[in-house]
């Protein structure tokens, strides 16, 4: 029923004798008759625009939207700027393809260089990518990308994303290479072990900042072990804690990656979000993914190209260090409006406030009898709690419309905490939580 | 223009978060970070501006023609953006509980089994990004397939030499050595070249059909059946599926596994680059491989990336699709192979086509004799038609064709564009003979000339700098 | 097209130059100007072996990308970095413009005198 085609029924008929045929079955004349669907795929019928409007509003109805989220573990609620939201929305930048041809893409291309500078700025790196799928494959190409005939291995912290470490393990089974994981100790990265394990033969070690259960990582400290044994040493940082925290760069990271999602993002079930990826000078050339560079046009103006494309897959093949040739042009455009919009006050109040709030919750709930925190050290937003009956505790919350924290191994509770959640929430969930325990 | 940084005053800022209302939290002194980063300081208007400045010089498909062959640049519904930004789609976590989380569930429940029955597979993730994502995907479970059996002998895939390039990018990714084969002239897999290559090493062929030239392989069960008997498997890079959806169905042709670009094929925007979603189906021996977020299901099978995916990319999909239907789907197919067609039919009288028969959903054209003649080559073809505001067609691709544009124009044109369209390709055929070097520098009118690659390339600038 | 006659080349249509113990490998005036503008060099690293006829390297220009074929074997003893900074070179210079030193030299491809060299380029065999 519904349609986009705009030729009436007189037209096709019209252009189908202007091309000698009959009807459309003449058009797939080279394709097997038995194969051929006559009454088209075994699917429900089209519907109107209102009946579509009306069938999948109901479907997004059945999902429960919560007032208050203390959930982060990789997706974060952080406020989005009403800007953030239209612009992206412009149907010029929406509806385009990838920027090939740079004399009718310059607005593409240009928002695509501001992004890579901010980048560029947040992480200290010297070279950003155009981005990659999401922070879990901007990890997983890193590896890669550090990876030389004679240094193969891939070390990941444990205290990484579950998901991140499972994709680097992906992308390392499909090479045939192999992946090790470096212990955690009380919450953090091991140095002790991660030291025994670095030999000649690993070619990156991965780790993330402030890691999965929210502790930040002596991150300085790992780059020098892993610097010291002739390793690569990849970053994985929360993009809006950078406007405050230490740069992957000062940090000594060769390659810094992450999740791009906080950076005006929404939720959305998880997607699409967006994989930052930014490296030294040095490794310029062996940064996958898409570049926008500067350069000058016929007449001497200042433009912007798809550049350094020998490195990509539709030149080498199959010897491309990867076959990536997109990227998330809309999450960075949204990205850059983000940044632009908060500013770097904005931004490093987003993250003071996160870390404000997040403090202020586990302050309360570890004021409730029987309430700890799992790991002591300093922490940005999220953070580890052991209490019993934590399942009761979630449930009530549910019941007052509070999303909490995810539930981790062996009756934990991983919270998060942002700039979003105002005190009175705060207090309502720790209140809730009191309510539960001291029941 | 000016870039947002040159913009930028010190000072100036938009007021967005309300004062702390929590007591602040110290970060230990050597986490913190010494110097701001340098990001942009703009007031809303001047912000609004910027990028409402930038996207003057953005052409997207809502904004005009767009045959960009093997891009199916279609036009994007409007009604798909605004089912996407429901808040009961935005604002959902992905770790949620289960049963607060239904509705997601149920988008993408449909839309794998309706997508499952356009394709012609057993089951589906929407786990991959993009087509390239989907693509190594594919091949993954293939792998994980052998792997399973033991059969570790097998070790190539063959690729034939008119592919897309992420295709061999794809297979090495994977581990597997390349094998090239040649095309027939006619673009088609070469029986006898596929027969040379197959053997107990052969772990399986990925393939487009139609293929990159714009023709349905008639052979396609003969080639399927013989990569089977070898004990290979079959992939099928849903690139060109546009031409056929709804009309024959992948899994009928005798492909074990395919991605469907949902941001090609069932129309949600390509963003300038992205989001896409590389949705990937398998029939029934290869579900146990799908991908999965070890998260959200606590198993530690293959993952491409973190949670679900790109999902509302899925739900802007399976809005078009319940909006096209059962009727709507072959009909689409149908008038973009009509649409290709007529348009190569009313360019022929001037360019000539690489192989002049009935094509699918696009066609190519080769240069080579026009470029003899005029010396304009098919990238000065492409520049000139960006002066008569059209997107250019894809250019040198496949490598089999010289001097090739490749023209898809999608069912969502009118006749009446692609008559325009067809007499601009004939204004430029004239031009080519009577003003070469006016081609030779186009465009005229655009934002830009021609920018220096070379220069970009050798000296790469690759961040703003403060002079 | 110069083709100076103190030089061997390969049909891969490298250089090379024997000083001694030591062979200079560059790329040809004709291999320069097939590529057209070289915008990056991937060099080997001194210390590394090169096996005649395999890849040692690649030129890039903006659309493609060409691997170096070793015209030896031996080991790498010394690669030229001015190139990493200045792949124009390659256009301007190509016989000044070297690649790598190759020593322990073991072996080669079939090395062609200029002359021989120049028919194989005119017409596709010498």
């Amino acid at each position: 029923m519904g349609s986009y085609i705009p030729s009436t029924p007189q037209e096709r008929e019209e252009m189908l004798r202007a091309l000698g045929l009959q009807d459309f079955r003449d058009l797939y004349r080279d394709v097997p008759q038995e194969m051929y669907l006559d009454g088209g795929p075994d699917i429900p019928a089209g519907m109107s625009e209102c009946e579509v409007n009306r069938a999948v509003s109901a479907m997004a109805a059945k999902n429960r939207v919560f007032s208050t989220v203390l959930r982060g573990a990789g997706a974060y609620d952080h406020y989005i700027p009403s800007i953030v939201k239209f612009i992206p929305n412009k149907e010029e930048f929406l509806t385009a393809y990838t920027p090939y041809q740079a004399e009718m893409s310059q607005g593409v291309l240009q928002s695509i260089f501001e992004y890579q500078t901010m980048i560029c700025e947040l992480t200290g790196m010297d070279v950003s990518n155009a981005s990659v799928y999401d922070g879990a494959t901007a990890a997983a190409e890193a590896a890669a990308m550090c990876r030389d005939r004679k240094r193969r291995v891939t070390l990941v912290s444990a205290a990484a994303h579950p998901d991140t470490i499972n994709t680097i393990r992906t992308y390392c089974y499909g090479t045939g290479d192999e992946m090790r994981i470096v212990p955690m100790k009380d919450g953090r990265t091991d140095p002790d072990a991660l030291r025994e394990m670095l030999g000649d033969d690993v070619a990156s070690f991965y780790v993330q900042q402030p890691n999965f259960y929210g502790q930040f990582e002596a991150a300085e400290t790992l780059g020098e072990i892993v610097h010291d044994h002739g390793a690569m040493y990849i970053m994985g940082c929360h993009p809006i804690s950078l406007a405050i925290v230490k740069t992957p760069r000062d940090c000594g990271a060769d390659v810094a990656v992450g999740e791009g999602q906080p950076l005006g993002m929404p939720l959305s079930f998880g997607g699409p979000y967006l994989g930052y990826m930014a490296t030294t000078a040095k490794h310029m050339r062996k940064l996958p993914g898409r570049i926008v560079g500067e350069t000058t046009d016929s007449k001497g103006e200042r433009a912007y190209v798809l550049s350094l494309q020998a490195r990509e897959q539709h030149i080498r093949r199959e010897k491309a260090g990867s076959n990536i040739c997109s990227n998330q042009a809309l999450c960075a455009l949204t990205a850059s409006v983000y940044m632009a919009a908060m500013g770097p006050d904005g931004m490093a109040e987003a993250a003071r406030q996160s870390m404000a709030k997040a403090h202020y919750l586990a302050e309360g709930l570890t004021a409730i009898e029987g309430v700890t925190l799992r790991y002591t050290g300093p922490f940005f937003h999220e953070f580890v709690t052991d209490m019993p009956r934590a399942d009761e505790v979630l449930d009530a919350l549910e019941k007052a419309d509070i999303l909490g924290g995810l539930p981790v191994e062996n009756g934990g509770i991983l919270w998060c905490a942002t700039e979003k959640a105002d005190r009175a929430a705060l207090d309502r969930a720790i209140a809730i939580c009191r309510e539960v325990l001291e029941k | 223009m000016k870039l947002i940084f040159e913009k930028s005053v010190p000072g100036r800022r938009m007021t967005v978060l309300p004062v702390c209302d929590v007591p602040p939290a110290e970060l230990p002194r050597e986490l913190v970070r010494d110097t701001a980063p340098a990001l942009p300081e703009i007031s809303e208007t001047d912000l609004s501006r910027h990028y409402t400045a930038l996207c003057r010089h953005v052409h997207g498909v809502n904004c005009g023609f767009y045959p960009l062959g093997s891009c199916t640049m279609k036009y994007n519904p409007r009604i798909d953006e605004e089912m996407a930004s429901l808040p009961g789609f935005t604002n959902i976590h992905p770790l949620a509980p289960a049963h607060t989380v239904s509705g997601c569930r149920e988008v993408l429940d449909t839309a794998a089994q309706y997508l499952c029955r356009i394709a012609g597979m057993d089951g589906m993730t929407f786990q991959p990004a993009a087509g390239a994502h989907g693509e190594f995907t594919g091949v993954l479970l293939i792998k994980q397939y052998h792997d399973a059996r033991g059969d570790s002998k097998r070790t190539k895939i063959i690729v034939p030499d008119s592919a897309h390039g992420t295709n061999p990018a794809t297979a090495a990714m994977c581990g597997y050595q390349v094998v090239n084969i040649p095309s027939a002239p006619n673009g088609c897999v070469d029986l006898e070249a596929l027969r040379a290559v197959l053997g107990e090493d052969t772990a399986g062929l990925m393939l487009t059909n139609p293929n990159t030239v714009g023709i349905f392989d008639e052979n396609i069960l003969e080639i399927t059946r013989l990569v089977h008997e070898a004990g290979g498997l079959c992939y099928y890079d849903g690139a060109n599926l546009n031409a056929v959806m709804g009309v024959v169905r992948p899994g009928d042709m005798g492909f074990d596994c395919i991605h469907m670009n949902l941001h090609k094929t069932f129309a949600t925007p390509h963003g300038g680059g992205g989001p896409g979603a590389g949705a990937v189906g398998c029939k029934e021996f290869l579900m146990p491989y799908l991908p999965q977020s070890s998260l959200m299901t606590g198993s530690e099978c293959l993952q491409v990336r973190s949670f679900a995916g790109n999902f509302l990319v899925v739900v802007k999909a399976l809005t078009y699709i319940m909006t096209l239907g059962r009727e709507g789907i072959p009909e689409a197919a149908q008038n973009a192979v009509l649409n290709a067609n007529y348009l190569m039919h009313r360019i022929k009288g001037t360019f000539t086509p690489a192989f002049d028969r009935l094509c699918m959903h696009e066609f190519v054209l080769d240069l080579s004799e026009f470029k003899k003649e005029t010396g304009v080559s098919a990238l000065d073809v492409a520049k000139s038609l960006i002066d008569y505001g059209m997107h250019p067609p894809t250019m040198y691709f496949p490598l089999i064709v010289h001097e090739a544009l490749m023209l898809e124009p999608t069912e969502t044109e009118s006749r009446e564009t692609l008559d325009w369209a067809a007499e601009v390709f004939g204004k430029l055929y004239e031009l080519g003979h009577t003003d070469p070097e006016w081609m030779h520098h186009a465009p005229h009118n655009a934002q830009i000339g021609r920018p220096d690659e070379v220069q970009a390339a050798r000296r790469p600038v690759v961040r703003w700098q403060k002079a | 097209m110069n083709y100076p006659t103190n030089l061997q080349y390969s049909k891969s249509h490298e250089w090379v130059m024997t000083d001694g113990d030591v062979a200079v490998v560059g790329i040809s005036d004709f291999a320069q100007d097939a590529l057209g503008d070289v915008v990056f060099v991937n060099l080997p690293q001194e210390g590394d072996t090169v096996t005649a006829g395999e890849p040692f390297g690649d030129v890039e220009s903006v659309k493609a990308v060409s691997d170096l074929i070793s015209p030896l074997s031996g080991t790498v003893c010394a690669v030229n970095e001015e190139l990493l900074d200045a792949p124009e070179m390659l256009n301007s210079d190509p016989y000044g413009a070297w690649i790598i030193k190759v020593e322990n030299v073991s072996g080669s491809e079939e090395l062609l005198s200029a002359s021989d060299y120049e028919t194989f380029c005119e017409n596709g065999e010498v």
